[in-house]
């Protein structure tokens, strides 16, 4: 494996995706990484110099909607996934910036 | 000699668009609405449901792109911002990073130095992330998910400001074009616009920039003016005791005057942006922007030209009148209907702009109708209600937007036009007040006024003062 992935690196992945890991898991994880920078460092060695940035899987442009309201309230349904509720709004932990 | 700085200023500047729908869903964007009740699937960020593009949102992007001369990137597309925040409901915005739909423009403004070109870094189009609500009682918060998907564009500025005041004359330039395009109401203290401030302390002469901090909460203009002389005056101060400024995001407590730091570096932010793959590319044909071209209204600089020629409007209340859209409406549609522009023009710059400043308001806020200020000056002209009463009924119009024509009727307000009992009452006048008599007599033309004000009190106002005048001078 060409690409070692840090404890470093690893703590703060872990910090940017909310994970909390094992030492296990973090070792696990550190190498399925440095495997996946190595596939990533083996695409590199194509040119794709003249190659155009590919954006979308589907040669699929310009899917809009026209400007008007069809949705209703559906606030009942929507609460139905709320962890809580109180006063018609998601009840979530304290959170303050 | 004691060092000297230059203030240099860049804007982030948030503008809610005017669309009827969200910008990835069918669901309204009313204000006000109770908590959730705009919301689907698609704007709570449940799995497996699908963001369709607004294309209103494409059409006013474009429009402001073009009436503020950047360039259109014809094949543009979303991108994902990632970040975890409860309002936040996807844990990532759909905004557009690589591929903004406008870059390269600016606008002018007017400085005391003469004209200065702000340049536009880019506009991009994004969703507006749901409400807070904080509930110090349970200690929980609560979210409210109606502003969550609703369409947004963000206007980066390059950092070409260096004062408060250009920042304003900016502010200003950008929120009327974008009224005019009828794109967004703008307005700050609702939060239909807001600006993000970054700024930056430099000694002058110095060619790199200084650590710039980024302000927010910033919702009146007024603000904005305040949070940069305070910000400028932080900086300064960390420098000349040979401190560093930190890159930091800070808020701005209007009330204390201060700014407080709200992100520190340690926990920058790393959105790990890419495309979004939940939606396809937009291409942007020429024939596209040609029809939007095609479609853009009278602005604001071709509003004020006409004014002067079509009305004979002096310069500078051609300015004001056209200072903001709503303002500008009011006036074409009073003259409209009582074909009288000078009338209208009067009534909007002088009772208008008195009685809004009186009651601190903006004038988006105006809410009486063209139809009432237009029979209020056909009562006046008619000679139906003197001047003073005009005002006073004004003010009622202003505030209630009242029928003036029932409303003189009920109150019975109308002017005295009999001559004969104004000449009654100006006898008596007369009669009470030997002094002034005397004082005029002897050469105190003043003395008249006074006599005028007796006769007017004595008649509860309605008197009409040409009238009294001419009685009065006879009568002497």
């Amino acid at each position: 494996m060409a690409n070692i992935i840090s404890d470093e690196t690893m703590e703060y992945v872990g910090i940017l995706a909310k994970l909390e890991l094992s030492e296990e898991e973090k070792e696990q994880a550190k190498s399925d990484m440095g495997k996946m920078l190595d596939y990533i460092d083996k695409l590199n060695e194509l040119d794709t110099s003249n190659v155009e940035p590919m954006s979308h899987v589907f040669p699929v442009n310009n899917v809009f909607r026209e400007d008007v309201v069809t949705n209703g309230d559906d606030r009942e349904n929507i609460l139905k996934n709320a962890p809580g509720v109180k006063e018609g709004a998601f009840k979530v932990p304290k959170t303050v910036e | 000699m004691a060092k000297q700085y230059e203030t240099v200023i860049g804007l982030e500047v948030h503008v809610e668009l005017a669309t009827k729908t969200k910008i990835f869903c069918s669901c309204s964007t009313e204000f006000g609405g109770a908590p959730n009740s705009h919301t689907c699937p698609v704007c709570t960020g449940m799995p497996g449901s699908l963001p369709v593009l607004n294309k209103q949102v494409v059409e006013y992007a474009i429009a402001v792109g073009l009436a503020t001369n950047c360039s259109i990137t014809q094949y543009c597309k979303f991108d994902r911002k990632n970040y975890f925040y409860p309002d936040n409901p996807q844990n990532y915005q759909i905004s557009q990073l690589y591929l903004p739909i406008c870059r390269n423009g600016g606008v002018e403004i007017d400085t005391p130095a003469g004209k200065k070109t702000i340049g536009i870094h880019e506009i991009h189009m994004e969703e507006d992330a749901g409400k807070l609500i904080h509930d110090e009682w349970e200690d929980c918060s609560l979210v409210d998910f109606n502003r969550s998907g609703v369409p947004l564009i963000e206007i980066v500025s390059e950092p070409d400001m260096r004062s408060a005041e250009e920042v304003i004359a900016y502010l200003d330039k950008l929120r009327l074009i974008i009224q005019y395009l009828g794109a967004s109401d703008c307005k700050l203290n609702e939060g239909s616009m807001r600006a993000d401030v970054n700024l930056s302390v430099r000694e002058v002469g110095a060619k790199e920039f200084g650590t710039r901090t980024e302000m927010k909460n910033l919702n009146s203009f007024k603000a904005i003016a305040r949070a940069i002389e305070g910000e400028r005056a932080r900086q300064i101060e960390l420098l000349e005791e040979g401190k560093e400024v930190v890159q930091e995001t800070r808020r701005w407590d209007d009330n204390k005057e201060y700014s407080y730091a709200m992100r520190s570096k340690e926990d920058a932010q790393d959105y790990r942006y890419f495309p979004d793959p939940d939606l396809v590319p937009i291409m942007i044909s020429d024939e596209w922007i040609e029809r939007i071209k095609a479609a853009q209204p009278e602005l604001r600089t071709e509003k004020l030209e006409r004014y002067k020629k079509e009305f004979d409007i002096p310069d500078y209340d051609a300015e004001i009148l056209t200072s903001s859209k709503t303002m500008a409406d009011l006036f074409e549609a009073t003259t409209e209907l009582c074909k009288k522009p000078k009338k209208v023009s009067n009534w909007l710059m002088v009772e208008t702009l008195r009685l809004m400043k009186e009651n601190d308001m903006e004038a988006e806020d105006l809410s009486f109708s063209p139809e009432n200020l237009a029979k209020l000056i056909e009562l006046v002209d008619a000679g139906t209600i003197n001047s003073s009463v005009a005002k006073e009924v004004f003010e009622v119009i202003f505030k209630e937007d009242i029928d003036p024509d029932k409303y003189v009727e009920e109150k019975g307000l109308k002017a005295v036009n009999d001559e004969g009992a104004l000449r009654a009452t100006i006898e008596e006048v007369i009669a009470n007040n030997p002094q002034s008599v005397e004082d005029y007599h002897n050469g105190k033309e003043k003395a008249i006024g006074f006599l005028v004000g007796q006769t007017m009190k004595a008649m509860q106002g309605k008197a009409n003062p040409g009238m009294v005048n001419k009685i009065l001078k006879e009568l002497l």
